[in-house]
């Protein structure tokens, strides 16, 4: 077990030499930065098509990748909602398609597959963890982790730390209680069970008004987080609290939902917790992936963890103990906040919580950035992420004292358009931003060593010189991107791989005739 | 944004409380379930079971909240839900109803409204968003609408044409407006215009006055690109507006009508 415990996390990573992309952000950190050179800034103009594959669902179904693939041993496993693939990633072949049977989940997305050993791991609409023979694509077992009735839908990729599959879970539309939970590789059994809002008798359980509410609070958990092996800790976001717009039945902070909640993956049991927003009315889930940094913060070195939130602030904390070192706006538009508290939460303004006949805040509930990850290069020290700077009127619905679900809505009143950031980790300040003329600009990032940064805007696949924003690489996809970048090494070459809808795209730089 | 201009009338009997918040005719219509039934349905609910569970089916002192209630949520048909209301729950102190089998089905379809209604967003109800002043609104509008508006021009009758909500929604953000413009200046000083068909970093396109599609690689600044926004003038007051101005301008347009 100690074995185990100590050395099967590290194992895929060790054994490829980062050539992989074993885990959701490629490693532990969620950096999403990776040490290859052999695509970089001075032959990526000639970064060319290795390979185009488009995948189909049995009936015709529409195909939407919004997941990380994974590549371990030179094979790729992906997914869409109800499918996982298994794919050569030297040329795109397919070698074999899982699909789940019909079901009544939502179909809004899947962020992809966790492994271990030949096992896959994989949530499907409905709510199930299912384990995969990653080397036939057969079912070896399934559990249940959350009822379909109660409005759960998974989405999340598992994650492997050890012999613990860490699933998430989400649906905040009829205020069920979020959780995040730990599997058995093996057989499915469950390991341990976190909600993510307290019950009788535990700490938090005076930011709400009663057990019942605090129980029916949601805070869902449907990103993965990241890892510090060292300290052992599960490092993730926690979703928006409910009843969502109309929050008259649950004053109070709402611990610990909109959070940053640090989990010792052995146990189950949270070590520290940073709210990135006090009682939120808006749906600013804080599930933004926490992306960790090993830095200096005046001439010491620290051990931080950062996040772009939902909300529109960027925090920077201590891992440690999730003390706050840095809060600060990253978009120019926000207007919800009175500032910042002496423990570097911001302080929202009630006149801006939900009315009956409206109020305009900025960001909308789509947010500043999204679930799309950032990416954190140590070359550079900055942290790149995608931006949106929206309005919305929030309206409240249910003016009920016990009101449910949504209780409100927002209605888009307009948006000062989106922009790639790049943002200083120390300070928070922009060091350059890319304002897009058009399209999203909540998107992936990847940065390399070889000195890139890769995004997309639209159907336009982007390379970007980090330090200075200047676009050095593009190419027009056959529809929008539809996940973030991914980069690996298979005999000596070096792929950047995205997904565009239904389609993989796989791009080389050209070796010279020999 | 279409449900928006259906969403007025209330089911149940018991609306007039100002406790209670009913499902809507867009739930209704979306549930499936048959509304002659659900108007019995919510009739029998508050006769015989609104007492401890409450108007809503929120739950009351010693009675669960049945919209969160797993059997509830669970249940086709009333199979789980009729065996329920049938033999009652002795052991938690619900006592067995004398209700016949037609009305179980009733109250099981206004139940199956009550939870599709909480769990599905775009069937929720807005309520009165005509709050402001109307006399500050037109102060306003004069002041910071009228140079592209007119209440006896382009605006004239806009009260009647549009819901209250609607007319909020649509005089911050105006759907189906004109189209951005754009003007395209070559490196030897030629210009193209017209109406913007698509831009991005790489590429614009447009059609011009004549209605043929020209299109431009870009690089940077060259060729230069100036788009016009008919909408910005909506955008950049965003950051102006206040919430009371926005109630007050929409109070105001209200009454032209």
């Amino acid at each position: 077990m100690t074995f185990w415990r100590i050395f099967a996390p590290f194992l895929p990573l060790l054994l490829l030499g980062q050539q992989g992309w074993p885990t959701y952000s490629g490693d532990y950190s969620g950096r999403r930065f990776s040490p290859l050179t052999q695509i970089n800034a001075s032959n990526v103009h000639t970064l060319s098509l290795a390979w185009a594959t488009r995948f189909t669902a049995t009936g015709g179904a529409a195909i939407q990748i919004k997941s990380a693939p994974l590549m371990v041993n030179n094979i790729l496993y992906f997914t869409s909602p109800n499918h996982v693939w298994a794919v050569d990633a030297r040329d795109g072949h397919e070698l074999w398609h899982y699909q789940y049977p019909p079901n009544t989940g939502s179909t809004i997305g899947n962020r992809g597959v966790g492994m271990y050993g030949n096992w896959l791991f994989f949530e499907s609409p409905d709510s199930h963890l299912i384990s995969l023979d990653a080397r036939t694509g057969k079912e070896r077992w399934k559990v249940s982790i959350a009822n379909p009735k109660l409005d759960y839908t998974s989405t999340a990729a598992p994650i492997v730390i050890g012999n613990h599959i860490i699933t998430g879970i989400g649906g905040d539309h009829l205020d069920n209680p979020g959780f995040l939970e730990s599997h058995d590789p093996e057989t499915g059994a469950l390991q341990w069970k976190w909600f993510t809002t307290p019950r009788k008798g535990e700490p938090g359980i005076e930011t709400w008004p009663d057990e019942y509410a605090s129980a029916h609070g949601t805070g869902q958990t449907w990103i993965p987080g990241s890892y510090d092996p060292e300290l052992n800790l599960y490092i993730l976001g926690t979703g928006n609290p409910n009843p969502v717009m109309a929050d008259q039945s649950r004053k109070g902070d709402n611990l610990y939902t909109c959070s940053i909640v640090a989990i010792n993956p052995d146990t189950g049991k949270m070590v520290w917790y940073f709210q990135a927003t006090p009682h939120d009315t808006h749906d600013w889930d804080a599930t933004e992936i926490p992306v960790l940094i090993d830095g200096v913060i005046n001439g010491q070195p620290r051990k931080l963890v950062a996040q772009a939130n939902r909300n529109g602030y960027f925090f920077l904390l201590d891992r440690t103990n999730g003390k706050n070192i840095l809060t600060t706006p990253f978009i120019d538009s926000l207007n919800w906040s009175k500032g910042v508290n002496a423990k570097g939460q911001p302080i929202p303004d009630p006149a801006k919580n939900p009315t009956t006949d409206g109020v305009l805040v900025s960001p909308a509930s789509n947010g500043a950035t999204n679930w799309q990850s950032p990416s954190f290069s140590p070359d550079t020290g900055m942290f790149y992420v995608g931006s949106n700077r929206p309005f919305s009127m929030f309206y409240k619905t249910d003016t009920d004292s016990h009101p449910q679900g949504w209780g409100g809505l927002d209605t888009g009143a307009g948006t000062d358009g989106g922009a790639l950031l790049a943002l200083d980790y120390k300070t928070g300040k922009i060091n350059w931003r890319h304002d897009w003329p058009s399209g999203s600009g909540v998107t992936h990032m990847l940065t390399t060593a070889g000195k890139l940064l890769f995004t997309s805007n639209g159907q336009n696949l982007i390379a970007f010189n980090p330090s200075n924003g200047k676009i050095l690489w593009h190419a027009g996809l056959t529809a929008n991107v539809s996940n973030g970048p991914i980069t690996y090494m298979v005999d000596g070459r070096q792929y950047l791989l995205v997904a565009a809808g239904d389609s993989m795209f796989a791009f080389t730089v050209n070796q010279p005739a020999k | 944004m279409r449900y928006l201009t259906f969403l007025l009338a209330a089911m149940s009997l018991s609306a007039q409380e100002p406790d209670t918040v009913a499902a809507t005719t867009a739930a209704l219509t979306a549930s499936k379930e048959n509304p002659a039934a659900v108007e019995r349905g919510s009739k029998l609910f508050q006769a015989n079971c609104a007492g401890c569970h409450g108007a809503t089916a929120k739950g009351g002192p010693g009675a669960p909240d049945l919209i969160r209630s797993l059997l509830v949520l669970d249940d086709e048909k009333g199979i789980l839900i009729a065996p329920v209301l049938r033999n009652g729950r002795p052991d938690k102190g619900m006592p067995a109803s004398n209700l016949a089998e037609p009305q179980i089905a009733d109250i099981v379809a206004w139940l199956h409204v009550q939870t599709y209604a909480a769990g599905h967003r775009n069937t929720y109800a807005f309520l009165d968003v005509v709050t402001g002043d109307s006399k500050k609104g037109e102060a306003y509008f004069r002041s910071k609408c009228s140079s592209c508006h007119s209440a006896t021009g382009d605006l004239a009758g806009v009260g009647k044409r549009y819901e209250p909500l609607a007319l909020q929604t649509r005089w911050l953000l105006p759907r189906g407006a004109a189209k951005s413009t754009v003007k395209v200046t070559m490196p030897s000083g030629e210009t193209v215009s017209g109406v913007l068909d698509r831009v991005d970093d790489f590429n614009v396109s447009l059609r011009d006055a004549t209605g043929e599609y020209r299109s431009f690689s870009r690089d940077v600044d060259s060729p230069k690109v100036e788009i016009t926004n008919p909408l910005k003038a909506h955008t950049d007051l965003l950051r102006v507006y206040s919430d009371a101005d926005i109630h007050n301008v929409t109070a105001y347009l209200v009454t032209l009508r």
